[in-house]
């Protein structure tokens, strides 16, 4: 499409995106030096504040310790969020009315909640009404905030996995006198995870995001807050902030790509029924850090409320 | 039941929130879009610049993206948004974080679009001799963007929610109030629920709104 736009460039052409190049290339060194210069004036640049990156106690200390928070809490996030959100998914897809519609409310409802209240409240509720260690209240907190939001959106992916598959699947199994539950488990169920699991890997990138609202907002010494601690003693704000960000984008991009390796190869085997949902389509319907709501390619963007429930 | 209301401006932190994603979808759809053009655009450079804005920004937790606004921005560099007052310097770097943030999605969501557009369209108004500005502005981004009012409604809800994250540098809006309020009264259920449903309140509407409207102006195909 992109070449569609524009037509192959002639010579005048030619002149003309050289000419932008360079004016462009200008505007961004420019932001470039701009940005040094700053960060020069503010002695961010000195190899003291860069140093202890290169040293092991930095990292055995401070970074590793909270990357480990950090992939423990949204690995637990993942695990309990999907046996859960494949029961909403499922029970949205029941033939009862009255375990349709519950289960749509749910999810419903917490879709539409920022994942930062459900960790504050549930913060507070453990807080007050359970007997557990601060360590464990803050991890608990986050894990249980993120697996309310998850599991809701990974309810609607397992939704759209199933509704992704042929239509022929369920009419065989019918054909050959399977019953509704039999032919969910060994018919629908095995094809639709499989269909999946490039939007679950995709999902995991935005838990990973989210677990840094639990560092800030109630103390959990995840990655982002054990920055802050290293700050702190090494008095490195703007290098550690960079170094930081530099982890998770290339922990989130691994997750990303691993996830649209997956897509490929799936795409590509012969034994699915070609039905795959996209990591991709899930990343632009599903943006957001902290939030974002999932919608099913199908349906035009699954906003809520814009399909029919019963 | 809800005297527990009286003292804390519940409906004024509400109003903030409101602010700060209606600012802020405006400067990241306006930011958006021209990462966007910059990546159909025939120059490599940009489409490399945009491409690499997005893939960077995106997987940067929106958290790290605040709270260096706030830390780093305003405390090492000294950026103060034209205002000395706290609060005001607050949101404005709030808003800054979540343009930069939500203006990636905004872009893949616009690119998004930008491939529905049949490919006959470019063809026939390059045919007629427009440029690529021409063919972006008159032909395909008007088409493109009627396309893509469902997935941008999607990120407005996520920029909603998104501006939750605001607290984590002090703003005074809605998941602020609700920490300081659940730490002091005694109701933590129900300050969970009244604060749930302003959310949902929100972003319910929204998304009836904008869901409705995408089915009016889809493009007949």
């Amino acid at each position: 499409m992109t070449s569609v736009l524009y037509d192959a460039p002639g010579p005048r052409a030619k002149r003309r995106n050289v000419l932008i190049s360079v004016i462009f290339l200008a505007v961004l060194a420019l932001l470039v030096w701009f940005v040094w210069d700053a960060m020069n004036e503010k002695g961010q640049l000195e190899w003291a504040l860069w140093k202890p990156f290169t040293q092991s106690e930095a990292w055995t200390t401070y970074l590793l310790p909270g990357l480990a928070n950090t992939l423990k809490a949204a690995a637990l996030a993942m695990v309990i969020a999907l046996p859960l959100g494949a029961v909403f998914g499922i029970a949205r897809l029941s033939d009862h009315r009255w375990v349709r519609l519950p289960a749509a409310w749910v999810v419903e409802f917490f879709r539409a909640i920022p994942v930062l209240l459900l960790i504050l409240f549930a913060n507070e509720a453990y807080d007050r009404w359970a007997n557990v260690t601060t360590e464990q209240r803050q991890l608990y907190a986050v894990v249980t905030g993120l697996v309310l939001y998850n599991a809701s959106v990974l309810a609607e992916v397992v939704r759209a996995g199933i509704l992704a598959l042929p239509k022929g699947q369920s009419e065989a199994a019918k054909a050959i006198g399977l019953r509704k539950g039999q032919t969910m488990r060994s018919i629908l169920l095995p094809q639709a995870v499989t269909a999946m699991l490039p939007a679950i890997v995709s999902q995991l990138v935005v838990i990973v995001k989210d677990t840094a609202l639990g560092g800030v907002m109630i103390g959990f010494t995840e990655l982002l807050n054990s920055r802050a601690t290293l700050a702190a003693f090494y008095a490195n704000v703007i290098p550690s902030f960079i170094v930081v960000a530099l982890i998770y984008i290339v922990l989130n991009f691994i997750l990303t790509s691993f996830a649209s390796w997956l897509e490929k190869r799936l795409r590509r085997s012969k034994k699915s029924t070609g039905a795959v949902l996209s990591a991709e389509d899930m990343e632009e319907l599903n943006p957001a850090a902290v939030g974002g709501s999932f919608g099913t390619g199908g349906e035009g963007g699954g906003l809520p409320g814009s399909r029919t429930y019963t | 039941m809800f005297d527990f209301l009286e003292g804390y401006d519940v409906l004024g932190a509400f109003w903030t929130t409101v602010q700060l994603t209606v600012i802020s979808a405006v400067g990241s759809l306006i930011w958006g879009t021209l990462l966007a053009a910059m990546r159909v655009s025939p120059v490599p450079l940009m489409r490399g610049f945009g491409t690499a804005y997005v893939n960077i920004v995106r997987n940067i937790p929106l958290t790290v993206i605040i709270v260096f606004t706030s830390l780093g921005l305003a405390d090492i560099f000294g950026v103060t948004m034209g205002s000395g007052d706290f609060d005001v310097r607050g949101f404005r770097l709030a808003v800054l974080g979540f343009v930069a943030y939500t203006a990636a999605f905004v872009c893949e969501a616009i690119r998004s679009g930008i491939n529905t557009v049949p490919v006959g369209q470019a063809e026939a108004a390059r045919a007629i001799g427009l440029s690529f500005s021409q063919t972006l502005r008159l032909i395909v981004l008007p088409q493109a963007f009627r396309s893509v009012i469902g997935p941008l409604a999607n990120v407005l809800i996520a920029l909603t929610k998104n501006t939750t994250v605001a607290a984590a540098i002090g703003v005074a809006e809605a998941a602020t109030l609700m920490k300081t309020m659940i730490e002091n009264e005694a109701q933590t259920l129900l300050i969970g629920v009244v604060f749930a449903l302003g959310f949902v309140v929100l972003t319910l509407p929204t998304g009836l709104f904008l869901g409705w409207l995408s089915k009016r102006l889809a493009v007949k195909r």
